[in-house]
């Protein structure tokens, strides 16, 4: 299975989000992370799916979400020409003494630490999750409490935008 | 980054034209007011739904009311416009939407009220989804305000149907329900048809709002379908020809077009095979000589050999199901691929495609004819004779027939073909369940016209005959509509008889009463060593016939025959198709034993297919 990262322009509309997941796994595709949030529309709700799949399904689900009546548009995000990012918090056991070493670690992967309590820290990082899995092995000899992780979020590089013609669209519309 | 498109590895440009996702998209469609007076007038929620049902050209609509929809049936009750069939199961509804709407081309309407009002509609839903019948489902839903609350015959049916409509939508803005139904008519008939779920809360329906039928139709995310592209009718055009072994393989995309008048011009022209699936019956009248019947699992060995020596399948609307290729790995293993369809998800979906062709075929078929007869006149037609022996040694040495029963009962086979010799097929729509007597039906009923057989393919609906021929008769009032039915199928749906008889809706049902489940009966007979596992319903010859069909038809207002003979075959339907004020229930009684041949068994390669049982053709006798 190869990594696809989607990024799924819809209306922002009740239930489109779970129209899109929806599709996934009735599809039998597996969703590796899923991210939405506004973009500079209103009007327009970006999806960002990362999908293990091969080629030639990615193309058939590529063409059923193209279905769904408020998908306005479908992007594949190539690895070499987006940046693509995940956010991860962590809480961690860290009393004075522990708290030096663990503090290293975040310094060493430009984290942030941003929740401090005499016995634990909260740490902040962005990355790829190749960064992200790193920093998760690093803390491991510690005592990790918790984890929670975003889905990628993905643009591409360079000037051009994707949400342009779609604007373009909604506008017209 | 790269638009993820048709093919990798092509230019993304050049895939946008192809298959269109939402790079090209429909722009606003313009749309007419059919009543410009009602524009701005205040009225409730509930009457802005009638309004905007007869704004979309709705005429009939099948439904029973209830709770969350009775503020829409006061207004419904005046409706100049609309007829309303007061069902007795919502499945009917549904059906019979599914039915009026094939039988006549129009969206089909049906009206539920929420919860088990609405999820009584899934089925038909599901079955509308898989054959692309264009349909608009009205369902009340619970007051805003209780919505999640688990109020009283609540239930999340936007939620439940979104994985079988092509759309659906919940209005609790009684403003916006014109340009909801308008949306939900527009999305089900263009473009590749489906059903389309409006949800509308009761609080909508009471409330008091100000009409508005949308000028337009504004759906940036949707569509519609596009003209197909020059390049690919070329080269589709050039394959056909120069193929020494054409075989068209059409499906129910050319029915639900109306793009038959074009398949019989690309037939004529072409010279090639010609393969009609289940849902496509009738697209090319049986009679045309480059006919080759049904492929499939049980399709004619012809049809179905024909696509396996192949060296060309032209795919007209047709969708590669695995009941049309068995073993997908080994379906039309010599054959060039043209797959022509609205819908470019079908494209590459089961079967690898050459040459892809996305477009409406009424459009494919008007582009396509000459630029084939572009290419004759460049290469002259190509030499088919060869071909032709071949196909019509099959069709001869492995004719459609039956051998006689033993047990002295019916044969099935020879009742439905009787059923389609009797009546006229210009003047007869049949309909069908699921099952022995479905395939029986497809086999040996001649069909001349497109929209003439209807039954459920896809989903493969048991019950779908009865409520189906009364949407039918409803939509098409001046044809006789023959309901053929399994003894199981009918008594999952034969309350809509009740319907028919005080609406005075004629149909007539052929039930072939074999007193089992006689397709699993079947299975079992020849995979499950004779174990016949609950699939004994003693509605038969020499069993306690329970119920008796006879006696239910007379109780539900219907005229009941009995027939239990081959002898009285003739006569019954004769007598049959002489009452036209009251639906008649034949029940046919035949023997169990009888089995549905040729056979390709499930999973298996189309080139196993058996003729008889442990009969099969010697492919090399060809080579």
């Amino acid at each position: 299975m190869t990594k696809h990262t989607l990024s799924v322009l819809v209306e922002n509309k009740p239930g489109v989000l779970a129209r899109v997941a929806g599709l996934f796994s009735r599809r039998a595709f597996n969703i590796h992370s899923l991210a939405v949030g506004q973009t500079e529309h209103p009007e327009i709700s970006r999806i960002t799916v990362v999908v293990d799949v091969e080629d030639l399904p990615l193309e058939q689900v590529t063409k059923q979400l193209n279905k769904l009546v408020h998908v306005l548009k479908i992007v594949e995000l190539e690895h070499g020409r987006s940046v693509q990012r995940d956010l991860l918090l962590v809480k961690v056991r860290a009393d004075a003494r522990q708290r030096t070493d663990v503090l290293q670690i975040v310094d060493l992967f430009r984290a942030h630490v941003v929740d401090v309590s005499t016995d634990s820290v909260v740490i902040e990082a962005v990355g790829t999750p190749d960064k992200l899995e790193a920093l998760l092995a690093a803390l491991a000899p510690h005592d990790v409490r918790e984890i929670v992780q975003s889905g990628t979020v993905a643009i591409g590089r360079g000037a051009r935008s994707i949400t342009e013609r779609a604007l373009d669209r909604v506008a017209t519309a | 980054m790269a638009q993820v498109q048709a093919k990798p590895g092509v230019p993304a440009a050049r895939i946008a034209r192809q298959a269109p996702g939402a790079s090209t998209l429909a722009r606003p469609t313009p749309q007419s007011n059919p009543d410009p007076a009602l524009n701005g007038v205040q009225m409730t929620g509930a009457e802005a739904i009638i309004r905007a049902l007869e704004c979309a050209g709705a005429t009939d609509v099948f439904g029973i009311p209830g709770g969350a929809i009775l503020p829409t049936y006061d207004p419904l009750m005046d409706s100049q416009k609309l007829r309303h069939i007061l069902v007795r199961h919502e499945q009917g509804a549904g059906h019979a939407a599914q039915g009026y709407a094939h039988a006549t081309g129009k969206v089909g309407v049906c009206i539920a009220t929420s919860g088990p009002g609405a999820t009584n509609l899934v089925t038909p839903i599901a079955d509308a989804n898989m054959d692309s019948i264009p349909m608009v489902a009205i369902t009340g839903q619970v007051g805003a305000a209780m919505i999640g609350t688990d109020a009283f015959q609540e239930a999340d049916i936007v939620g439940i149907t979104a994985p079988i409509t092509k759309h659906n939508v919940l209005v609790t803005d009684p403003a916006e329900i014109p340009r909801a139904i308008a949306e939900a008519f527009y999305i089900a008939s263009h473009g590749r048809p489906g059903p389309v779920l409006v949800d509308i809360a009761k609080s909508a329906q009471q409330a008091t709002t100000t009409f508005q039928w949308p000028g337009r139709i504004e759906l940036p995310g949707f569509n519609a379908g596009a003209r197909p592209h020059q390049k690919t009718i070329q080269e589709a055009a050039r394959l056909l020809a120069t193929a020494r072994r054409p075989v068209l393989y059409v499906g129910g995309g050319v029915i639900r077009s109306g793009a038959s008048a074009g398949l019989r011009k690309l037939v004529d022209l072409s010279g090639a095979a010609v393969v009609t699936t289940l849902m496509a019956r009738g697209a090319l009248p049986d009679s045309h000589p480059q006919h080759l019947g049904m492929p499939g699992m049980h399709g004619t060995v012809a049809a179905v050999a024909s696509m396996q020596k192949a060296d060309l399948v032209v795919s007209l609307g047709a969708r590669f199901d695995d009941r049309v290729t068995g073993a997908l790995n080994s379906f039309a293993p010599h054959a060039t691929i043209v797959h022509a369809d609205i819908d470019p998800a079908e494209i590459g979906k089961n079967r690898a495609v050459d040459v892809p062709i996305v477009g409406d075929l009424k459009d494919v078929f008007e582009a396509l004819v000459p630029a084939l007869a572009a290419e004759h006149e460049r290469h002259g037609k190509p030499d088919l004779e060869a071909w032709w022996a071949q196909l019509d040694d099959w069709r001869t040495t492995f004719a459609l027939g039956y051998t006689p029963t033993q047990d002295k009962l019916s044969s099935p086979q020879h009742v439905i073909q009787r059923l389609g010799e009797l009546n006229d097929p210009d003047r007869t729509i049949y309909t069908a369940g699921v099952g022995q007597h479905q395939m029986w039906a497809s086999q040996f009923i001649k069909y001349e016209h497109p929209n003439t057989w209807i039954n459920s393919g896809g989903l493969g609906t048991m019950g779908f005959s009865v409520p189906g021929a009364m949407g039918a008769q409803v939509g098409v009032p001046d044809k006789q509509v023959w309901a053929i039915d399994g003894d199981g199928c009918f008594q999952m749906t034969n309350q809509e008889l009740v319907t028919c008889a005080i609406n005075e809706i004629p149909i007539k049902v052929a039930i072939i009463n074999n007193s089992s489940l006689g397709m699993v009966r079947q299975w079992q007979t020849l995979f499950y060593e004779g174990r016949y596992s609950n699939t004994d319903l003693h509605t038969g010859h020499g069993t306690r016939r329970v119920p008796d069909f006879v006696k239910l038809a007379d109780a539900m207002g219907c005229v009941g025959l009995r027939c239990e003979s081959d002898a009285d075959v003739d006569a019954t339907i004769k007598r049959a198709n002489e009452i036209d004020d009251q639906p008649v229930v034949v029940d046919f009684t035949v023997s169990r034993d009888a089995m549905v041949w040729p056979m390709v068994a499930a999973g298996k390669s189309n080139d196993e297919i058996q003729y008889a049982k442990g009969i099969a053709p010697e492919w090399d006798r060809e080579d």
